[in-house]
């Protein structure tokens, strides 16, 4: 049962947003919940945090970066192209209830699945600060959908072409120092962007949540790739997750995790660029 | 009378390296001569042994006269999955453990008979049945493993609508994603799953019950859910070290070499690390299956670590046999204390202590013991947690009514109901990682309590 996609398009240079038809995800998908996807038949089966989802179109927003052989084979595939698997929704919806005021922090393509909980929390009625950054202003993604659900909004890039030049973690730390009162904070981006923000938060006790992007294969619970330590408790982020209390989370475990087949990953990502642009070699 | 035919095998110099199929089959002389040792008894206790309730000696009978089409249509008025029952049952334990040829000469071999009348029928068409009458009534299958398939099989050649719901991308259960390709070849399970559909089963993959629907929502379309839900859930030793780099549970292992073909590696992009010294913690047929796929993924060295002796492992001997000949290490009565891994978080070794037996514990197994002062060290950069698996919590965790024990198995009666209404279950879900062919023992079960419910709605 092959997945269209509908629509694609590049949204700043290497992310690419995907609206995928798949009416009985889209049905039941909430914030925080996330897809795992096959592209074809000898593919691997990746997940990608859900952007957005239309239960009256029936659809499902994914937005990814390019960075290794199954985003840059799924960055090639155009409007009405099939995906051959498409699994979800996966793993436990964000927790959202009127807590006060929550800070929302999104970096790179994290911002994706930070708009869904933007949105979301607004709603519930709480005052959402959002603080979106990149390395670059060209690289910055959905400032106008943030904004459109936002009290406030900042923008931090790490070379200073656009809004605070700095990191996110700046823009917390001000905010938390200001005495401005916080009752949540939510952080999903790089592993080493949600450790910092957990860094910041702890020392004023903010309840701070991260969405941990372990490697997966089946996404139920059944293989336990996707092991993370919290709170000194081995938990499979498919199933207990993928959202966790980011002052518990052993970030330094995740990341070397997450390296377990990077060699294999470039070794795969360049059979792939010699299949697709010759091979010198 | 005469001893048993030799069932031809690849070499084990030659198989280590390879994921081709070990066993290659009976000819057909040899299925012959092997059926024509069967002493039709009047009193078949063979049958008895059958949790599948095959009627073996009809069917022995058929091969003994060269009629091999016969044959299968005679298993398979019975059992869909001839094929695969044929390689991965233990009928040691079943109905060979009760053929009267067992004390003279071996007993007749009923596994690679009906393995080879399987074999036989996928070079031909396979004959579909007859669709029965359509009662109108509607099944959901959850879970499309042994129990699964066989509940299917069984409730659509009644005239029910079975429609059966996959979490993964391919059917089979742990017929796809757990047991190796040189075991049980994949064509086999999706030659067999094609039977199932052919029966007029609807198969829907890519569906996780518990997250696209609820049971509870199955329930407002279908008059009876049946769930053959598995046990997935992988258990880990709780020792320090275990989420270092390097260290699998059984079923990432198996899971990334069967179902995403990560042997084929950079062909399939699913990635694996093939190890040199592969250490696998645990005793039974999974342990023997990992093993024996980190050998033909290139290992140098692969160890099993079992806390208890060779006796007492729960592996079919015919597995611990292929897997000694193929130069699998055994380090029994030892276990692990701790993983030991370096700077960036991957795995050194497997630290072990020597294990003596004492008396029986509750499961009738000696209790293994450790042996103070023999904490030793096995070199590893793969390793490989066997140790067992309990039922997935996503069905249990999502379905109202349905009662688990503390084990997280689902409660269900002998014929399969569960304590919510119009709900069954059977196979691993409710018994515990057990064997294939009970899961399918448990499918028929239910799949007869399921008619019977439905007759009376």
């Amino acid at each position: 049962m092959p997945f269209k996609i509908l629509k694609k398009q590049e949204l700043v240079p290497t992310i690419h947003l995907m609206d995928i038809s798949a009416p009985r995800i889209a049905r039941k998908a909430q914030p925080g919940q996330f897809v795992i996807l096959r592209i074809d038949e000898t593919g691997e089966r990746i997940p990608l945090t859900i952007a957005d989802f239309d239960r009256k179109k029936g659809t499902i927003t994914m937005i990814f970066q390019a960075m290794g052989k199954t985003t840059t084979q799924l960055s090639t595939l155009k409007e009405g192209n099939d995906l051959l698997d498409f699994i979800g929704p996966l793993g436990n919806p964000a927790h959202i209830e009127n807590e006060g005021t929550v800070i929302l922090v999104g970096g790179g393509v994290g911002v994706a699945p930070v708009f869904p909980q933007a949105r979301a929390f607004k709603e519930a009625g709480n005052k959402v600060i959002s603080i979106i950054g990149a390395r670059s202003a060209n690289l910055l993604l959905w400032e106008d959908k943030m904004r459109e659900f936002s009290d406030e909004l900042y923008i931090t890039t790490d070379d200073g072409s656009k809004g605070h030049h700095g990191f996110v973690t700046d823009i917390v730390k001000k905010i938390l120092e200001s005495g401005t009162s916080v009752d949540r904070v939510i952080a999903i981006g790089p592993p080493v962007m949600m450790r910092a923000v957990a860094g910041v938060t702890k020392p004023f006790n903010v309840k701070t949540i991260v969405s941990l992007n372990s490697i997966m294969v089946d996404g139920t619970g059944m293989c336990g790739a996707c092991r993370v330590l919290v709170g000194n408790e081995t938990k499979f982020a498919c199933v207990d997750g993928p959202e966790f209390d980011a002052h518990l989370v052993d970030f330094t475990l995740l990341m070397n995790r997450l390296a377990i087949y990077q060699p294999e990953e470039k070794i795969a990502f360049e059979k792939y660029k010699c299949e697709r642009e010759g091979c010198k070699c | 009378m005469l001893d048993r035919q030799k069932m031809p095998e690849q070499d084990p110099k030659v198989r280590r390296s390879n994921f081709n199929e070990v066993a290659l089959g009976f000819t057909d002389d040899q299925a012959i001569e092997e059926a024509k040792r069967c002493l039709q008894c009047k009193k078949p206790k063979c049958i008895e042994g059958c949790p599948v309730e095959v009627r073996i000696p009809d069917f022995v009978k058929y091969v003994s006269i060269g009629d091999f089409d016969s044959a299968i249509k005679e298993i398979k008025s019975v059992n869909a999955l001839p094929a695969i029952c044929g390689r991965v049952c233990p009928q040691e334990s079943q109905c060979e453990a009760l053929c009267i040829l067992g004390k003279k000469g071996g007993p007749v071999s009923i596994g690679r008979l009906e393995r080879f009348v399987s074999d036989y029928e996928s070079k031909l068409e396979a004959e579909i049945p007859k669709k029965p009458e359509p009662t109108g009534k509607k099944v959901a299958i959850v879970g499309s493993g042994p129990a699964g398939l066989t509940a299917a099989a069984d409730l659509a050649r009644v005239g029910h609508s079975v429609t059966i719901f996959e979490a993964l991308h391919a059917a089979g259960g742990v017929l796809t994603y757990g047991i190796p390709e040189f075991r049980l070849p994949k064509d086999i399970v999706r030659a067999e799953v094609e039977y199932v559909k052919k029966l007029g089963v609807t198969l829907l993959l890519d569906s996780v019950i518990g997250k696209i629907d609820t049971v509870d929502e199955l329930l407002s379309d279908f008059d009876a859910v049946f769930l053959g839900t598995g046990a997935g859930l992988p258990m880990f030793l709780n020792i320090d070290g275990e989420n270092l780099n390097g260290v699998y549970s059984a079923n990432e292992f198996l899971t990334r070499v069967n179902l995403m073909k990560s042997y084929k590696f950079p062909d399939y992009d699913t990635p694996i690390k093939k190890g040199k010294h592969v250490v696998v913690v645990g005793g039974g047929n999974v342990a023997m299956d990992s093993a024996r796929c980190a050998l033909r993924l290139g290992a140098t060295e692969v160890t099993i670590v079992y806390r208890r002796g060779e006796e007492e492992m729960p592996a079919r001997a015919e597995e611990i046999e292929h897997a000694k000949e193929e130069g699998i290490k055994f380090r029994l009565l030892t276990n692990p204390v701790r993983l030991n891994g370096d700077a960036k978080n991957w795995v050194t070794d497997i630290e072990c202590i020597n294990m003596y037996l004492c008396e029986p514990d509750e499961s009738g197994r000696c209790k293994p013991m450790p042996l103070a002062g023999s904490e030793h060290k096995i070199e590893a950069d793969v390793v490989i947690i066997a140790i067992g698996t309990s039922p997935n919590p996503l069905v249990p965790r999502t379905t109202k009514g349905l009662e688990i024990s503390k084990h997280g198995t689902i409660i269900a009666k002998e014929n399969g109901a569960t304590t919510k209404e119009g709900v069954f279950a059977g196979g691993d879900a409710v018994t515990g990682a057990a064997t294939v062919i009970s899961a399918m023992g448990a499918g028929k079960i239910a799949a007869r309590a399921i008619d019977e419910y439905l007759k009376g709605k």
